[in-house]
């Protein structure tokens, strides 16, 4: 084991993960992150902490995971390079072992432009590949990127990483996943699929150059509420693939109630199609805002309760 | 080239609001050809800032001057008389030039009228676009001649991120994402396997992290 998470023991084990997301609120309020834990705890294998996602200002990734680490829910804290350099990140790296953290997620984060201090200052020191390559040799080699040896108690993390299958350019895709293997990740969590014949091209050709087997690659899926939430996605978000069938679906659906309804429908479908992809081994749900809904999809997809790995 | 682009009018004149009498000096260089501080620039500020301090009931005296360039003390040395007749000096060369005149002629004092802005070359007639951070380790030698250190958002080394669509950054649509330029323009080449290396950590020593940096030349030393 490299980390002995419960992730990634239900992974070793052959077991089909479920993961989901936990925000932290844009404030101090521990109840807020309970109360998101309330909907994991038991549904979902490991939520991923988000770290200021969007640039916008939240409770740190780091903190909040370890309030959900409390309440029993294991957090995938997630790292991006927009806000610190690597003295920052290694020393919080340090700190999130010592609180328990086991999962880490290495993103480059989203740029600064988008948040809500579209005025500070970019750091990206390093990109994501070279984040993924210092948590693993801080892990294995027991160093500090400068080469500085750590004495004992090295962080032990079971690296993540996401992946955008539907970013341009398409055939650099996979290169970039096998980059990422190559530097040190464990696992892949994939941008939103709702394109799936594209995600399915996309993982043969994961299988075709044996990726699968060197990580786990969890889809990606987002319950939806509104066709106006695909159609901001196929619009306003860069990299990602709605089909306008999709679109079309949600908005024959005249009542709230039943477009909710629709919205899990379609998401179970989805599940049930990525379950059958080869190299697919979980799923990780992403209901922004909608945390509530994580239990209730979990187990009309058929996926409680959580096999007991301990 | 250096880039600059003047400040807004309003900001330059409040800047020279105490004085009577400057010099408005520009520059020969850079700033003649990107067309914000040679002598047609000199001229047009000159007379834009008369026009307003005459219509404030507040006539300021300007001499106008333009070295070959500003950067250098035997360029500047030549207008020293004239520059010790003035209360200030207004300069629209890049921030270089500024400071050589703010250092070299300390007795007197020199306020900039531009914003440097970067090193670029034009694209088109008018259009100027960054091309060089100057981060003192070129890696342009395995990107097909393209820096991902001045044109990504995100100054990353082994992209493009997951926001490249289109061949658009996700900071901009109007911008290029110069990770898809240097993806194509190392297909061409028949390079692509540059892109498979994990380019590790960047010692960053090299660029403006490790103070005021320097470069000499041995042989052209007295």
């Amino acid at each position: 084991m490299k980390s002995g998470s419960r992730l990634e023991r239900i992974l070793a084990a052959g077991h089909f993960a479920v993961t989901s997301e936990l925000g932290p609120p844009k404030n101090a309020d521990p109840d807020n992150i309970r109360k998101k834990a309330s909907y994991c705890l038991g549904n979902v294998d490991a939520a991923n902490v988000t770290d200021n996602q969007t640039a916008i200002v939240r409770m740190s990734s780091i903190a909040a995971g370890t309030i959900a680490l409390s309440c029993g829910v294991e957090p995938v804290i997630q790292m991006v390079c927009r806000d610190r350099n690597r003295i920052a990140m290694q020393s919080d790296i340090l700190g999130a072992a010592a609180l328990g953290c086991k999962n880490l997620l290495c993103l480059s984060g989203d740029h600064q432009k988008f948040g809500n201090h579209p005025q500070a200052s970019g750091v990206y020191d390093l990109d994501s590949m070279q984040l993924i390559d210092m948590v693993r040799r801080m892990r294995d080699d027991k160093t500090f990127l400068s080469g500085e040896p750590i004495k004992d108690h090295e962080p032990r993390f079971f690296i993540g990483a996401a992946a955008n299958p539907f970013a341009d350019p398409l055939n650099f895709r996979i290169t970039r996943l096998a980059k990422k293997i190559a530097a040190g990740v464990d696992f892949i969590q994939t941008q939103c699929i709702f394109d799936i014949d594209r995600f399915e091209q996309y993982m043969k050709m994961v299988v075709d150059r044996g990726l699968h087997e060197k990580a786990y690659i969890l889809a990606g899926l987002a319950p939806v509420r509104s066709e106006r939430a695909l159609q901001y996605m196929k619009d306003e978000v860069p990299g990602m693939s709605v089909p306008d069938e999709l679109i079309a679906r949600m908005a024959a659906v005249k009542d709230k109630d039943e477009k909710m309804e629709e919205g899990i429908k379609i998401c179970l479908e989805m599940i049930e199609c990525v379950k059958h992809i080869e190299g697919v081994r979980g799923i990780h749900l992403m209901p922004v805002g909608w945390e509530s809904i994580t239990p209730v999809i979990v187990e009309r997809a058929g996926l409680l309760p959580r096999p007991d790995v301990a | 080239m250096i880039v600059a682009d003047r400040k807004p009018l309003d900001e330059i004149l409040a800047s020279i609001e105490p004085y009577k009498k400057i010099m408005l000096m520009g520059c020969g260089g850079c700033v003649t050809i990107c067309f914000s501080g040679g002598a047609k620039a000199v001229e047009l500020l000159a007379s834009q800032i008369r026009m307003a301090r005459n219509k404030a009931g507040s006539d300021i005296d300007i001499v106008e001057c333009t070295p070959e360039r500003q950067c250098e003390f035997e360029f500047i040395d030549a207008f020293k008389e004239q520059i010790a007749s003035v209360e200030a000096v207004l300069s629209i060369a890049c921030g270089v030039g500024v400071q050589t005149m703010n250092e070299h002629l300390a007795e007197g004092v020199t306020i900039p009228g531009l914003n440097t802005k970067f090193m670029g070359y034009p694209v088109e007639h008018g259009l100027w676009q960054e091309r060089c951070a100057g981060c003192g380790d070129c890696v342009l030698q395995w990107t097909g001649g393209l820096c991902p250190v001045a044109r990504c958002a995100k100054r990353l080394f082994n992209g493009p991120c997951g926001g490249s669509a289109g061949g658009r950054c996700e900071v901009d649509k109007e911008v290029e994402c110069v990770w898809q330029l240097i993806h194509d323009r190392l297909e061409k080449l028949n390079k692509l396997e540059n892109l498979e290396i994990v380019r590790p950590a960047r010692d960053w020593r090299t660029s403006t992290n490790a103070g005021q940096r320097k470069v000499k030349f041995e042989e052209a030393m007295l």
